[in-house]
């Protein structure tokens, strides 16, 4: 660091870069607080179909309703699919700051999955609703449960491809800098995934069956 | 951390201090499974009064993401943290601004709206 030219920081008496006499961030920081912003807006795009979803909830046009579609197993058993594989997210994160190539094969497969379980169960469960007849045509309801359902699964299937390219990357390229940035951002990713999946289950299963 | 060397911001998913590891990532994991079970029962059990139970489920629902927030994502209030806590105000300012926005605004709509058998008869 180049710590010796900075004044100290008026609030924390620390040198702090990035606060004016500094001079930039390191790379490291700015990616991923750009990324964290990107999540954030991911984020709000997510909201604005939550919010599509909870006015057009009932509106079945008499056509098949949650309570009758969902089922509650097969979404507990996706939530514990997701949920681990944030935890060994987050061991795929400790296994890179260590420096450790068999931890992150290790990390990253548990990760791949259960992403993939994850995933297969979302599918089948959609192609049974498309077998009894609840299309995205069918009501409003169903266009905005699959927009919103359809919008976070195609998320994970991009995550699972994304972390397959960050293993090709590691294998070839090993610990370059750059290489550790996108495993970070893709880290985060994954975790902001988990907490959309979070109000999703919350909002879409479990009050639809309440 | 040494309190007179350089505090750089901290990005999120990192914490600069050196207590994060295994145990940040265990702890948020056991909480998650907690509230998340919780979550599942009280959608599911009558003994929960039936109009509270959406309320439980959006407050258990909101302190998981928390957790995750703080255990897996290791955002925290920390000086070195300012920025991404900033970004993330802004985010749930948004948020709350489109759901709440359109749930409310949809209600009075809803509720001021001729019903639609009535509607249809007038337009002929």
């Amino acid at each position: 660091m180049i710590a010796a030219a900075i004044e100290a920081h008026p609030v924390s008496g620390a040198m702090a870069p990035g606060h004016g006499d500094g001079g930039p961030a390191p790379i490291r920081i700015i990616v991923s607080f750009g990324f964290w912003v990107f999540l954030l807006s991911d984020i709000v795009m997510f909201s604005a179909l939550f919010a599509a979803y909870a006015v057009l909830q009932g509106h079945t046009a008499g056509g098949p309703t949650g309570r009758q579609l969902f089922n509650l197993r097969h979404v507990a058993i996706e939530t514990g699919c997701l949920l681990t594989s944030s935890f060994t997210c987050g061991l795929l994160t400790l296994s890179a700051d260590a420096r450790s190539k068999a931890g992150i094969y290790l990390a990253a497969t548990a990760t791949l999955v259960l992403g993939a379980s994850f995933l297969g169960i979302e599918i089948s469960e959609f192609a049974g609703m498309v077998a009894r007849g609840a299309v995205p045509s069918r009501s409003a309801f169903l266009s905005a449960f699959f927009t919103l359902v359809g919008t976070h699964g195609l998320h994970v299937t991009a995550g699972l491809i994304w972390l397959l390219v960050m293993l090709a990357q590691v294998a070839t390229r090993g610990f370059r800098p750059a290489t550790m940035r996108r495993l970070g951002c893709f880290a985060l990713f994954w975790h902001a995934l988990d907490i959309v999946w979070v109000a999703l289950f919350s909002v879409v299963y479990l009050m639809g069956m309440g | 951390m040494d309190n007179r060397g350089d505090v750089q911001a901290a990005t999120p998913g990192e914490d600069g201090s050196d207590t994060p590891g295994i145990a940040s990532y265990l702890m948020g994991f056991g909480l998650a499974i907690v509230l998340t079970g919780a979550s599942f029962w009280a959608a599911d059990t009558g003994l929960i009064y039936g109009p509270a139970v959406p309320i439980a489920l959006a407050v258990l629902a909101i302190a998981q993401m928390g957790v995750h927030l703080v255990f897996f994502l290791h955002i925290t209030t920390a000086p070195d943290n300012t920025n991404n806590i900033l970004a993330l105000a802004f985010g749930v300012l948004i948020v709350t601004l489109v759901v709440g926005g359109s749930l409310w605004i949809m209600a009075h709509l809803d509720h001021n709206m001729m019903p639609m058998d009535q509607l249809m008869q007038r337009q002929r």
